[in-house]
């Protein structure tokens, strides 16, 4: 049986008010943060924990915080990323609305380790009852003395913000996700300066996903040692996967980092649907390179996916049976990326367009000889051409289903 | 002020106001309190949106027309999103779409003549594990059928 840590207790009623989360020792890694530790113990913990990043990117956590300067005047920023647009994930969700202080947890420790006196939640704009529940769980904690001027009776004061978003994918970019808190449309940043130097406001900030944040209480109570030994040496801890599409039972599954595809695909989500047979895979998002049936003996590890070049992403896996026809895949794909684009860079903007252009009219039996050239030609055109991962992602996700499923994409032009 | 705005809805923009540390973070809450207000932000109050943040009404606009969420013309009383990515469409998801399509005499993007229900589609809502799902408003709708969504907009006033 593994070991949870971030869904343990979510079976537990009324888990989301504080009066039951401070029952199951809630709250005590935060205060003894604050209380016992040094912001520098604390940050070698989360270091030695070897915690990566949850949204997607798989930054080590601690590193992160370690790119704030120490020495600067101005104030210093957490964003919480709550956005979670990427199409397939649904964990953070899962983690805000069962166990929103665990996350408030989270949120103290980081923010009393970098120096921190202002954290914003940005929460997609969809997640209405999830940011009122966040909103009732701050209350509490202001209540209780665990936000607000007095952090557990100490000189630390924290204020803790939920700031929703108004529905647009790329705000979960970490840079479009400052900007979009600042007031503006959100078009992502020229990177570097990255966030850790000059973020919101002009200042200092730590960009965190919901997740990365909601395992600081464990690493605080346990030890980064003991989190490390749940997973892989360089990934430490557990991780909650969104298992969704053809399978018997889709939905959450927290298991070690490194635990391999199929085994979570069928051992844990029950194999596929009416006994039909896995056709493919995306690994970690939407934005994942797609893996065929048989390259699903592979360890969830973020360096093993990007060797089979696909991504761990925010480890939600999407599987598609048999039934599914590659060019609908490609048709939801091409839809969603070039409507979620913002328009920043040309060659996302206008390479996603023209492919969706193309991708529709092949699905409408109107396909030409020389549709998937272009459409291979313009999505490499998009990989490393723009500022932000979404035209990278774009580009490669397109790519790999065009090489991927070459005959039967071929076969849909044909016919 | 922008009229039609309720007493309530203007002394919470001033509490939205004052939790910023700039008060420029507060342009979008303050456009989806108006928004919930007013169903939906047109001209008018884009204006008295910039006025407020002392910014020109085309940043505004500008902040309107990027963020899906903030209509700028009146949606019906329930505002059906049916999710239409990935795993909701493997789902069956485009199916159900041309169903409430049919049921409702209206494409995607459409409102009911009686101004009722409002159609659209809608990227990844992060409910996956119920694919198909659909909002309403702000309501979630997991494992959707034909008979489940006959059921749901039955019971809609």
């Amino acid at each position: 049986m593994t070991e949870k840590l971030l869904t343990k207790h979510f079976g537990t009623e009324n888990l989301f008010r504080i009066d039951v989360y401070l029952k199951l020792n809630g709250y005590q890694s935060a205060r003894k943060a604050v209380l016992e530790m040094m912001p520098e113990e604390i940050l070698n913990e989360v270091k030695a924990a070897n915690l990566r990043g949850r949204g997607g990117a798989g930054f080590p956590a601690g590193v992160k915080w370690a790119f704030i300067p120490k020495d600067v005047q101005k104030p210093k920023y957490l964003c919480v990323n709550a956005d979670e647009g990427e199409p397939g994930t649904f964990k953070d969700r899962y983690i805000m609305n069962h166990n929103p202080h665990l996350l408030l947890e989270g949120i103290i420790i980081a923010s009393f380790c970098v120096g921190i006196n202002t954290a914003f939640i940005y929460i997609r704009g969809e997640y209405e009852m999830v940011a009122k529940r966040l909103e009732q769980a701050i209350a509490e904690a202001y209540a209780n003395g665990f936000l607000g001027k007095k952090v557990f009776g100490s000189d630390f004061h924290l204020e803790v913000i939920v700031h929703r978003g108004a529905g647009a994918y790329i705000c979960g970019e970490e840079t479009a996700l400052l900007e979009s808190i600042e007031g503006k449309p959100g078009n992502p940043r020229l990177k570097p300066p990255f966030p850790a130097s000059i973020g919101l406001f002009k200042c200092p900030t730590v960009v965190n996903n919901v997740e990365t944040l909601s395992n600081m209480p464990f690493i605080i109570a346990f030890g980064a040692e003991k989190f490390r030994r749940l997973g892989l040496q360089n990934d430490g801890g557990t991780r909650i996967f969104s298992v969704s599409g053809k399978v018997k039972e889709p939905g959450i599954y927290e298991l070690p980092t490194g635990i391999s595809l199929r085994e979570i695909i069928f051992n844990h989500a029950g194999g596929i649907q009416e006994g039909k047979r896995l056709k493919a895979v995306i690994p970690g998002g939407i934005s994942a390179p797609i893996l065929k049936a048989d390259e699903i003996d592979i360890h969830m590890d973020f360096d093993l996916l990007i060797e089979a070049k696909s991504m761990l992403g925010s480890a939600a896996i999407i599987v598609i049976d048999e039934d599914t026809s590659i060019l609908d895949v490609l048709k939801i794909i091409t839809t969603f990326y070039s409507h979620e684009s913002c328009g920043k860079c040309s060659p996302c903007r206008i390479g996603n367009s023209w492919i969706h252009k193309i991708v529709m009219r092949i699905k409408e039996g109107k396909g030409e000889k020389d549709d998937i050239e272009n459409i291979i030609r313009l999505a490499s055109n998009m990989v490393g051409k723009t500022l932000c991962p979404l035209g990278d992602a774009a580009g490669m996700a397109i790519l790999t289903i065009m090489e991927k499923f070459m005959k039967e994409i071929e076969s849909c032009i044909e016919n | 002020m922008i009229p039609g705005l309720s007493e309530k809805a203007k002394n919470k923009i001033k509490e939205i106001i004052a939790r910023y540390p700039q008060k420029q973070a507060a342009i979008l809450p303050v456009l989806r309190l108006v928004k919930e207000e007013l169903g939906f932000i047109d001209h008018e109050a884009e204006k008295f949106t910039a006025a407020l943040f002392d910014v020109h009404p085309i940043r505004v606009r500008e902040i309107v027309t990027f963020y899906s969420m903030l209509n700028q013309s009146q949606l019906g009383k329930y505002h059906i999103q049916v999710c239409s990515n990935l795993s909701c469409s493997i789902m069956g998801a485009q199916t159900l779409i041309e169903y409430l399509s049919q049921k409702l005499g209206i494409k995607p993007g459409g409102t009911t003549k009686d101004k009722k229900f409002t159609l659209s589609t809608v990227e990844c809502l992060g409910a996956c594990e119920k694919a198909p799902c659909m909002m309403i408003n702000f309501e979630y709708y997991g494992n959707l059928t034909r008979e489940k969504i006959d059921d749901i907009l039955n019971r809609l006033e």
